[in-house]
């Protein structure tokens, strides 16, 4: 496959708050549900952010880093569950506020927390057919637990945007493929304030199974096994999912270093393996192998196979701010500015 | 205001899409038609380019507002500043990602894309330019995580493994 990554960017609010203040407001002991779920403190976007501005900020790094034309981009896919408009799209908005607008296709993908992967396949397919030049792929989220529900110590914002093409890859795409079933786990009805999730079946018919079975089809059909690969990035619903998963396929804690970013900004959703792919990258040296297998409720996984070029060691990336800022940055804030900022709180009408 | 008329705006609310005049260089936001610098006024017609800002400036002056304008309630108290940007044109913006104490005249910003406001809960919502405190390299360290996440029990579990 010719296509492979050519730039990319991540983007992470500012506000932060921890399991701790969480537990504080619902009676329950916040610091130890932090522990077990391995997250210190998840991310809280402004009131004035949404998935849209999030995209936007995400790909106008990608953009600067990769010195790209936003004119020669032919398509642009953002993956997200927390699209600001039931019907009008993201892409659209994010088109036009990079300036890639008009002479390209766009639309929204939703597959729970894999609709940014997805993206990413979909743009292999138009930029290895050369229907376009550049593809763009996003996966952002700005999405809520329901106030005191087990989702709302790791639901968290931020989002991270991959442009695909032919030309200066960074990272080639070696192989991807998919593994979907029709798995009850994680829903959020039309209409409906807060998704709703099957508790425990989450994890080992839902999460693990659909991982685990992906990633052991692609190292069949790459021939590769974990010690083929320098790095691993698993979807982060929390700090522990992707860990254990690592042990059960046999990674090691220093192959899942650099891909693990949820204990500090939390879970991302759409932007969470695609935000650990970009802390990858943001450490990675050339001709490293990759692997990135991300999970989406409902549900399915898409695993790549991936290796760096030795372009990355050539790629600016004085634009924007690297990963690791945002997991070492942020202001922490009390439950109560949070509620303001989720719109937690009934204000009067207008 | 009209949906129409903030999506007539929107290539400047969006990409700050200015103007500038071929005859003289002098940059204009929002665009202008003609050149009011050149000495003949004339002289700048047809020669007046779309141009795109940076959106990189400084901070000239600014105000801290407590009593919101409708639509940003939630945001008090917030920042507006007067800022010059480095092509020239002074655009006013709110200034976000910042406490108040932490503006001041002279601070480095770069444009950022926020939502600006909602026609309440069921209309169009307007997107734009804000202003951030542009990055200071030295917040942005390359290193190990951070020591209090590696001391937590799954890390520990991890490093027993």
């Amino acid at each position: 496959m010719e296509a492979g990554i050519v730039s990319y960017g991540a983007y992470v609010p500012r506000y932060r708050i921890t399991p701790k203040e969480i537990g504080r407001v619902w009676g329950s002991d916040g610091e130890s549900v932090g522990q077990g779920l391995n997250v210190v403190r998840k991310s809280v976007p402004a009131p004035d952010e949404d998935t849209i501005t999030i995209s936007t900020e995400a790909l106008r790094t990608a953009l600067a880093r990769g010195g790209i034309d936003p004119q020669q981009i032919g398509a642009v896919y953002v993956g997200s569950e927390s699209h600001p408009y039931a019907v009008k799209p993201t892409a659209t908005v994010v088109a036009q506020a990079v300036g890639a607008t008009p002479n390209l296709t766009a639309a929204d993908f939703e597959f729970a927390c894999k609709a940014g992967t997805a993206a990413i396949q979909t743009c292999l397919g138009l930029v290895g057919a050369e229907m376009v030049r550049y593809g763009v792929a996003i996966g952002t989220d700005t999405s809520q637990g329901a106030p005191g529900d087990a989702l709302e110590y790791s639901a968290s914002a931020g989002g991270a945007a991959f442009v695909i093409g032919r030309e200066k890859v960074i990272c080639r795409v070696l192989r991807t493929l998919s593994y979907t079933t029709d798995t009850p786990d994680f829903w959020r009805r039309e209409g409906q304030r807060y998704p709703s999730h099957s508790g425990r079946f989450t994890g080992e018919p839902a999460y693990f199974r659909h991982v685990t079975e992906c990633a052991r089809m692609l190292f069949e059909a790459s021939g590769t096994s974990p010690k083929d690969y320098a790095h691993v990035v698993f979807h982060q619903p929390n700090g522990k999912f992707p860990q254990r998963v690592g042990k059960q396929l046999g990674f090691t804690e220093a192959q899942m270093r650099w891909g693990l970013v949820t204990p500090y900004i939390g879970n991302t959703y759409s932007g969470a393996a695609l935000i650990g792919l970009a802390n990858v990258l943001d450490h990675a040296g050339p001709n490293e192998r990759v692997l990135v297998v991300g999970y989406g409720s409902g549900a399915g996984s898409d695993a790549f196979d991936l290796e760096t070029t030795d372009a990355l060691s050539r790629f600016e990336r004085n634009h924007g701010r690297p990963v690791q800022y945002y997991l070492e940055n942020g202001v922490e804030i009390p439950y109560a500015v949070y509620a303001k900022f989720r719109g937690k709180i009934r204000m009067a009408e207008n | 205001m009209s949906i129409a008329r903030f999506w007539r705006e929107t290539p400047r609310r969006y990409n700050l899409g200015g103007s500038k005049c071929t005859a003289c260089g002098t940059v204009y936001f929002p665009p202008r038609p003609v050149c009011p610098h050149c000495t003949h006024h004339r002289q700048s017609i047809e020669k007046m380019v779309p141009f795109q800002l940076s959106g990189s400036g400084e901070v000239v002056s600014y105000t801290v507002v407590h009593e919101a304008a409708e639509g940003f309630e939630m945001q008090v108290p917030y920042v507006v500043a007067l800022v010059k940007t480095d092509e020239g044109p002074v655009l006013t913006g709110q200034v976000v990602d910042v406490e108040p104490d932490g503006v001041a005249i002279g601070l480095r910003v770069r444009a950022t894309f926020r939502k600006l406001r909602e026609e309440g809960q069921a209309g169009v919502i307007h997107y734009g330019y804000k202003f951030a405190p542009v990055d200071d390299p030295d917040r942005a360290p390359r290193g190990p995580p951070m020591a209090e996440v590696r001391a937590a029990p799954a890390a520990t579990d991890r490093a027993s493994a």
